[in-house]
């Protein structure tokens, strides 16, 4: 009887600490933790290193010594010993590194803002407004975009001679537009398409007009998309080589990837310290923008506008 | 406030015809409801007297004057939409005060006339959340509320019900039926479920196919349907069709739906179907409710029979049973005191003084 009596009462125990590990969702209990490092982490993981390591080996470069940099028997490659700022305060300081810093951050700004307007007044025009062609307009746009600047940077040398821009950030900033309007009209043809029908209709009942609809209901909706559109222009500005390298000319006009190279490649000699410190402060600014936008920008690729 | 009239309003896209000529005469103060299967042309109607949809032919008249070229801003309308549409980024409050202030009224105005709304559905402590914030049946008493402070000439509502639960259907339909009866502006409300077509409007008006099938009010559609797609769709469960012929036997009319089975009309309905021919092929509509247990159904008009139902439903104050008669499958509702169970034989009785008589060709009810 008591046998019986304490069986049960084991039985009940056990139940209930089946219950209470069972806080598990759905098939996780498949998951064991090797199977998991095998699948999700070790990949991570290695992805993690192929993507940093540049940074890592920029980051490295940027405060080496220059025996150090030169010396990789003595010293060992991927480790600093006494690390210097010498190669950041010669940029900041005898070089014209901040005019080239401001250049690029003002080129990139006018050129995105311009292509964001330019942008945000297409796609709703082609996403929104029925007219005949609006479809195939659509697409061709995306071909706009699939040109490669390699082929366009010679006429367009040409065109911006004769407007009498060379020379001048005007060139980059009426040029970038070319490739940035392509995407972000793309991009946000697809974010407004989210944005219900009805909250459109709604609001022409409500008594606003197109450009109010646009202003106080599509545009303040897709803040996210535009913050992506944004992120993705200005990074494109602030990277671009090719018309930055054609249109620009006198040192102090440069943007900084086309003066690092230009002024710390001297025929084979590279001053590599001087290259990576260039490389690092300059990449910075995107890091703060990228740190402070990330959860837009993902939202933006991946979600909807949710009412 | 005002009156709103169609004339022979045609919607057409590309080749198909959604609406087909239309007249409706909706007076001053009135709750219409357009009800109808989807498709059938309800939904786009009520979009074009919002200017919505452009009419391809017809006049659309609010207040007596003729709007169809009128932008949907310039009508002085309101509507309320399926999924509430309201504005995601907006306050409740700034939602609610949006078309206000599009039109600049003066800030104090606009506050009283929210605060008025909130009050009227109950929204006060809302006021400042954000759509997403609030549960389904708060969104759709915002929508409205969106509707009332711009004290329009007209509401319409575009199926406001269906994207909420049974339960918060039947309590928001209450809500709606209170609201007008304080406005008492002019509504046109769209919907497929017959059940809030019967108790929200004063005038149902059913649509199929583009076309209006019948106007009148909700008791006037259930007791004197005009056509077998009526009869079938108001009601539920919906009516019951029987293939029958009229016969004389022994003098009297007779209805006969079986070899076996046929019952003699009573006087009101015999004068009435005499004219009938008797070779006509006709179908006998009777509701549920007037094939009930022939124990507490007797008197004139009643005549009984003897069914074996296959499936029984008990609803608590009611009890529905299914039985097979003439080839179709007949439901019939009984006191659910009666012991009915499926396959044991049960006692029913048909009350034809309710009865319909339906031509089965063109469906109409003679």
């Amino acid at each position: 009887m008591i046998d019986t009596a304490l069986q049960a009462k084991t039985v009940v125990k056990a139940a209930a600490s089946v219950a209470k590990s069972d806080e598990s969702e759905g098939m996780s209990y498949l998951e064991s933790l090797p199977r998991r490092l095998v699948t999700l982490y070790l990949p991570l993981f290695i992805i993690l290193v192929v993507l940093l390591f540049p940074f890592y080996w920029m980051g490295l470069t940027a405060i080496k010594p220059d025996e150090q940099l030169i010396d990789m028997e003595t010293y060992n490659p991927f480790w600093v010993i006494h690390p210097t700022f010498k190669h950041i305060s010669k940029l900041l300081f005898e070089t014209q590194y901040p005019q080239w810093l401001w250049n690029t951050m003002y080129v990139a700004a006018c050129a995105t803002t311009l292509s964001i307007i330019a942008s945000v007044l297409a796609a709703y025009a082609i996403v929104r407004l029925r007219f005949r062609g609006g479809e195939a307009v659509g697409v061709l746009i995306f071909f706009a975009y699939l040109v490669p600047p390699s082929i366009l940077f010679i006429p367009l040398a040409s065109v911006i001679q004769a407007y009498g821009l060379f020379d001048s950030p005007l060139s980059l900033i009426l040029v970038y537009p070319t490739l940035l309007i392509p995407f972000s009209t793309w991009l946000l043809m697809g974010y407004f398409k989210t944005i219900p029908f009805e909250l459109e209709e709604c609001a022409l009942i409500d008594g606003a007009s197109r450009w109010q609809i646009l202003t106080r209901i599509v545009v303040p909706l897709a803040v996210p998309g535009l913050i992506s559109a944004f992120i993705f222009s200005f990074t494109l500005c602030w990277n671009e080589f090719i018309y930055a390298l054609t249109f620009l000319q006198s040192t102090p006009n440069k943007t900084v990837p086309v003066a690092i190279v230009n002024e710390f490649v001297d025929g084979d000699i590279y001053k590599w310290g001087s290259l990576m410190a260039g490389a690092l402060v300059g990449s910075l600014p995107l890091v703060i923008l990228y740190a402070f936008f990330v959860e837009h920008y993902v939202s933006a690729m991946t979600g909807a506008v949710k009412e | 406030m005002a009156d709103v009239t169609l004339r022979k309003v045609v919607k057409r896209y590309d080749d198909v015809e959604a609406v087909r000529g239309i007249d409706l005469d909706i007076p001053d103060h009135e709750f219409v409801v357009l009800v109808g299967p989807s498709g059938c042309g309800k939904s786009t109607t009520l979009r074009m007297i919002a200017g919505l949809e452009d009419i391809s032919d017809g006049d659309i008249m609010i207040g007596g004057d003729i709007v169809n070229d009128v932008p949907p801003k310039d009508r002085d309308i309101a509507m309320v939409f399926q999924n509430y549409a309201l504005y995601p980024h907006m306050t409740v409050a700034e939602n609610m005060s949006f078309g206000l202030r599009l039109k600049h009224y003066p800030k104090a105005e606009i506050k009283q006339r929210v605060t008025e709304a909130a009050r009227m559905l109950d929204i006060t402590e809302l006021i400042d959340r954000k759509p997403k914030q609030l549960s389904g049946g708060q969104r759709q008493r915002v929508a409205m509320g969106r509707a009332i402070v711009r004290n329009p000439k007209v509401f319409l509502f575009d199926e406001p019900l269906s994207n909420l639960d049974a339960k918060l259907r039947v309590q928001m339909r209450i809500e709606i039926k209170k609201v007008h009866q304080k406005v008492r502006t002019t509504t046109v409300y769209v919907t497929h479920d017959q059940v809030e077509a019967m108790t929200l409007a004063d005038r149902v008006v059913v649509m199929n196919h583009g076309r209006i099938e019948q106007v009148g009010p909700p008791s006037e559609l259930y007791h004197r349907p005009a056509t077998r797609f009526v009869a079938s769709f108001i009601g539920s469960p919906a009516m019951n069709f029987v293939p029958c012929r009229i016969e004389d036997i022994g003098g009297t009319l007779h209805v006969r739906v079986s070899d076996t089975l046929a019952f003699p009309l009573p006087a009101s309905r015999a004068a009435r179907y005499n004219s009938v021919s008797r070779d006509t092929k006709l179908l006998l509509g009777l509701r549920p409710e007037h094939v009930a247990d022939a124990r507490s159904n007797s008197g004139p008009g009643f005549e009984t029979f003897e069914a074996t139902p296959d499936v029984i439903e008990p609803m608590g104050m009611e009890t529905f049973v299914y039985f097979p008669l003439a080839g179709g499958q007949i439901c019939g509702r009984v006191n659910p005191a009666v012991d009915a169970r499926a396959g044991a034989p049960l006692r029913l009785a048909v009350d034809l003084n309710h009865m319909h008589l339906l031509n089965e060709e063109t469906g109409t009810v003679i």
